[in-house]
């Protein structure tokens, strides 16, 4: 792959500043990995004529990389894995561009391919040429439609494993995917009312109610947004810290029973 | 007294004298060299606690050695590691179905005050849903901490006015 794609790129040489790479998501890179993925993308162009205009290289850093419209995920990814040997599903995560952005959510699929090529005789040509290199990457993403209530196919039904990482982004970004088998959240539990992954909610979290109602009563405890102190780590060399170089949490805990204290008796 | 079994009355041969003492005394030297701890095993302090039961430290020369898995058989909770949220709620409930007297230690930074967890999904300090009795720092704390925390736990119990407690009249029954 790197020979083959390192000639392409000498054969062509073009130049792209990386503020203008990194600004347009949508265009295609000048890396190693837009030769692969280019020749993925016309491969499912033929394949997919109806979603032409909507398959696209990504720009990538490492693995090539494409985007594909949420309507035909499933059919697309299916087709990569049964016909393009991305055979594993390595990780399914998304991206929250925050509020303002459209498509919102993005949903991002990492295939790897882990079987060797099936023999040409066998298969056929084309389909032995489009097989992946066994342990090769391909980034594959979506935009949901939909901003406020974000949906995408689920995919669990071709990787079993996509079970556990759906709901994961379901928990975290709130994505809904549609006709996924157990649409459960899987870290915070059942009835909590935020997606935390998204770019309004806070790290440190909102006020809100234990999961259990008798023991939120009986200890008078609720959820409190957590004590930041300046950041999860502090680096810079304040007034409480002791070492320069020894990063520390100031200490600035404070909780129900102990009032934040006003900016101004802080030191530093 | 006139019974035919011997061996449960009082036999001066066998016994030798008589030991006469405060009850308060020998409650607590019962309760303070048998705490049976509840294992609360969250995260990495967990492991540091299985090493304080290894042979090297060996918890068991403090009569601690006989981790419970069950709430009703212990009553020392040592809470090892970061309470989640999520998880809070099911360490108070393991705790209410721990039989009097208990005890809790509050093992770790993450149990003592959330740690370095500062964040939407982290309890800031076990303290706020259990009555701890003694915290230990570190991240995780090293097993002879945990000695030095079950030393403590011993004082404190050596300090209680057992006998009143037994006969209070809530504790009738």
């Amino acid at each position: 792959m790197t020979a083959a794609s390192t000639a392409a790129s000498t054969a062509a040489p073009t130049v792209v500043s990386v503020a203008a790479s990194t600004a347009v998501l949508t265009a295609a890179p000048v890396s190693i990995s837009a030769a692969t993925a280019g020749g993925i993308v016309a491969a499912l162009r033929e394949k997919f004529p109806q979603d032409a205009d909507k398959i696209t290289p990504r720009a990538s850093a490492d693995h090539p990389a494409i985007n594909i419209p949420a309507t035909a995920a499933v059919a697309i990814l299916t087709h990569l894995r049964d016909a393009h040997g991305y055979d594993m599903l390595a990780d399914l995560t998304a991206i929250d561009w925050a509020e303002g952005a459209s498509p919102r959510f993005t949903v991002v699929w990492h295939l790897l391919s882990v079987a060797s090529a099936p023999d040409a005789s066998a298969s056929g040509t084309s389909a032995s040429d489009a097989h992946a290199k066994p342990g090769s990457y391909l980034r594959v993403a979506a935009g949901c439609a939909n901003d406020a209530e974000p949906e995408m196919p689920s995919v669990a039904a071709i990787w079993p494993g996509a079970n556990w990482h759906e709901r994961e982004t379901y928990d975290m970004f709130g994505i809904t995917f549609t006709g996924h088998p157990d649409p459960r959240r899987i870290l915070m539990w059942d009835g909590y009312p935020h997606h935390p992954l998204r770019k309004e909610f806070p790290l440190a979290g909102v006020e809100g109610e234990l999961p259990d109602p008798e023991v939120a009563a009986e200890t008078k405890t609720k959820l409190i947004a957590a004590p930041m102190a300046g950041g999860p780590f502090v680096a810079s060399s304040g007034g409480l810290n002791i070492g320069e170089n020894e990063p520390r949490a100031k200490d600035e805990s404070w909780n129900e029973n102990a009032e934040k204290p006003k900016a101004e008796g802080l030191k530093g | 007294m006139v019974t035919a079994n011997k061996e449960a009355t009082y036999n001066s041969a066998i016994e030798g004298d008589i030991v006469v003492t405060r009850l308060d005394a020998v409650i607590n030297w019962i309760r303070a060299n048998s705490i049976w701890p509840m294992p609360m095993g969250l995260a990495c302090c967990g492991i540091e606690l299985m090493a304080a039961g290894g042979a090297r430290f060996d918890i068991s020369r403090f009569g601690a050695e006989v981790m419970r898995f069950s709430p009703r058989q212990s009553d020392c909770m040592i809470v090892a590691g970061t309470v989640t949220y999520k998880m809070a709620p099911h360490i108070r409930r393991i705790y209410d179905q721990m039989s009097s007297p208990k005890w809790v230690i509050a093992m770790g930074a993450c149990a003592s005050s959330g740690g370095m967890y500062r964040s939407y999904a982290t309890m800031q300090g076990v303290d706020r849903i259990l009555p701890v009795d003694v915290y230990i720092s570190g991240c995780p704390p090293r097993p002879e901490a945990v000695l030095d925390a079950l030393v403590k736990i011993q004082d404190k119990i050596r300090r209680e006015p057992s006998g009143r407690a037994l006969f209070k009249e809530e504790n009738k029954g």
